[in-house]
């Protein structure tokens, strides 16, 4: 994974300290030629993955670098399934079964089989996850997605529920019918890796809220150093500014403080705001890393 | 399931139009309840339940979560506190993309059986004034319409009437798709100043400063959700969400009955739902065509003549 990921909230309204400007983030980027604005720009400051929501509008970003698959030679997508506000929406117009319905294939043997209520009267969750991670995957068909994300949203669900064998079926499907590095992004590190490891899924892709105002770090943000510290897996950090709480330099201090963390995915709108967020994780990670 | 195990707690979180009856059975065999919005849909029964229990000295509580939000909580400490001078006016307002199309095959769109937006979006709202502000006397001018649905109303809107005169304005309206999921706020004014919170933040604006509120100087304060969010222990979509059931948990464990949300301070935005059902054109609607029809005759409301 490349040490700077970028983010995707900022271009779909969704801002934690905000609503006016999460709204006027709306407005801005409601045509896709702003994002793929915002997105070359990144790309010219060397930021080369997205860490993108299957949100309905990034099929649009997707047509955009399958037609230009030269002005892109190494661009790389990191999907995060599901974008949930579209599933909750059909379940609250349609009803719980029909809008699984809705989402999964009606074609072909399986789709004629859930058509008949076969797979959901059998509770059959592996046959229906992979219809559904697939389902997500198709809008970034013959695009590069070496990771593929599971939303906290369901990840911290599942652990709920005790669901664990979910996150088997998840990190099977995507490592044999994707060739990809299955990734959890929680609130909750210190109880996902628990439930990893017994798992056995060994040195796993944990994206997390990693911030110096501990904010959304369920567990506690010295239990969270501490984990980083010392457990075997691959950190993410999101959220490090914790939605503009946190000054720039004094957030990517503190995440870069964090040795074993991997990558760091921000999110921002303007090419200043892009260069002085890159720049500043390239010079405090080269003086970790090299101290 | 009642009958054959021993149960400490239990969640309805069933239609609205089976919480009265379920509730009551756990009640009737000693068991805590946490009841999800609307408590119930007759006020009656309402009474009744918040009797049973506290008779039986039961823990209860109705799943509104806003008081669980950092920025809400901050609402209503600034509004206790004394510092906004006398409260004239308060506005709720709750918007979002619920019904967007004329189809719908759930509950949620069923007559009498808790759907619309009233019952399902705008007792949030209505909790939230309660809470921050306090429960309306009566209300007055309420327009409930159809936008898409052809059974329940997708908007509501009215006017809250206090006993002190001030006034208040309740706008909910769920078939807005310009906004990503639902938005709550809410503004209170004041003779020396003015609040807007929402979910995410708590704009206050102070003329002069008040000794009840120490922390707040004149002029603006914004304080963001990233500052007023108490850390859960278990974040799910949500601080509030495992605040709240926390809160019940821990009600149960200390026996706690007068914990937030309980049934008799839930009861209290059902009394302003029916307030709003009984204003309007008394029975809900009778209009099965072109969505319902709003209310041109305020002074119908016995209420309204009692307060006003």
């Amino acid at each position: 994974m490349d040490r700077v990921l970028f983010g995707d909230n900022q271009f779909f309204g969704v801002n934690h300290m905000s609503e006016e400007k999460a709204r006027s983030q709306q407005m801005r980027f409601q045509h896709i030629g702003a994002i793929i604005d915002v997105l070359d720009a990144a790309y010219d400051e060397g930021v080369r993955t997205f860490m993108c929501t299957t949100h309905d509008r990034v099929a649009e970003i997707c047509d955009h670098f399958r037609s230009n698959p030269e002005k892109y030679p190494d661009y790389r997508f990191y999907p995060c399934m599901p974008y949930a506000h579209k599933y909750a929406n059909a379940v609250t117009d349609h009803g719980m079964i029909e809008a699984l319905r809705m989402f999964l294939p009606q074609d072909g043997a399986m789709g004629a089989m859930l058509k008949g209520g076969v797979a959901l009267a059998n509770k059959d969750i592996e046959t229906i996850m992979h219809l559904l991670i697939d389902a997500e995957m198709k809008m970034f068909a013959g695009l590069n997605t070496p990771v593929i994300f599971i939303q906290n949203v369901i990840t911290d669900l599942l652990i709920g529920l005790q669901l664990d064998e979910c996150f088997r079926y998840f990190h099977d499907h995507v490592r044999a019918n994707y060739g990809a590095e299955p990734g959890f992004i929680t609130m909750n590190v210190p109880r996902l890796l628990d439930v990893l490891d017994r798992l056995g899924i060994e040195n796993p892709i944990v994206c997390a809220n990693i911030n110096k105002l501990g904010f959304r770090m369920c567990g506690g943000k010295e239990e969270y150093e501490n984990i980083i510290a010392s457990r075997r897996f691959r950190p993410v950090a999101m959220s490090v500014f914790a939605s503009g709480a946190i000054r720039p330099r004094e957030a990517i201090s503190y995440v870069c403080e964090q040795q074993n963390v991997e990558s760091i995915v921000f999110g921002a709108s303007s090419k200043a705001n892009i260069r002085q967020t890159k720049t500043l994780i390239d010079k405090l990670s080269v003086v970790k890393h090299s101290g | 399931m009642l009958d054959n195990e021993e149960l400490d707690a239990i969640v309805v979180s069933t239609p609205s139009k089976f919480h009265a009856v379920q509730v009551e059975k756990a009640i009737k065999r000693n068991i805590h309840v946490f009841c999800e919005k609307p408590f119930v849909l007759d006020v009656a029964d309402g009474e009744r339940l918040v009797s049973m229990a506290e008779e039986r000295g039961l823990v209860t509580q109705v799943g509104y979560h806003y008081r669980f939000v950092g920025a809400f909580q901050e609402a209503a400490r600034v509004v206790r506190s004394g510092a906004l001078g006398k409260v004239h006016h308060v506005r709720a307002e709750a918007y979002g993309p619920v019904v967007l199309r004329p189809k719908g095959g759930t509950w949620r769109s069923a007559k009498n059986e808790g759907g619309g937006a009233l019952y399902d979006y705008a007792c949030h709202a209505i909790d939230a004034v309660n809470y921050i502000v306090g429960m309306p006397a009566s209300v007055s001018g309420v327009a409930r319409h159809g936008v898409f649905s052809r059974d329940v109303e997708d908007e509501v809107y009215c006017t809250l009437h206090y006993s002190d005169g001030a006034s208040g304005q309740l706008c909910v309206n769920w078939s807005d798709e310009s906004f990503r999921k639902m938005s709550t706020k809410i503004s209170v004014w004041g003779s020396n100043g003015r609040i807007t919170a929402d979910r995410q933040e708590c704009q206050i604006y102070i003329r002069d400063p008040h000794p009840g509120l120490k922390d707040t100087p004149a002029g603006w304060t914004v304080r963001y959700t990233t500052d007023l969010t108490k850390e859960v222990w278990y974040y799910l979509r949500g601080e509030e969400y495992s605040a709240q059931i926390d809160h019940f948990i821990q009600s149960c464990k200390t026996g706690r009955t007068d914990g937030e949300n309980n049934f008799r301070s839930a009861l209290q935005a059902d009394r302003v739902v029916s307030m709003i059902l009984g204003e309007g054109t008394g029975s809900g609607s009778s209009s099965s065509s072109g969505g319902l029809s709003s209310s041109t005759a305020p002074t119908k409301n016995w209420l309204n003549r009692i307060f006003n």
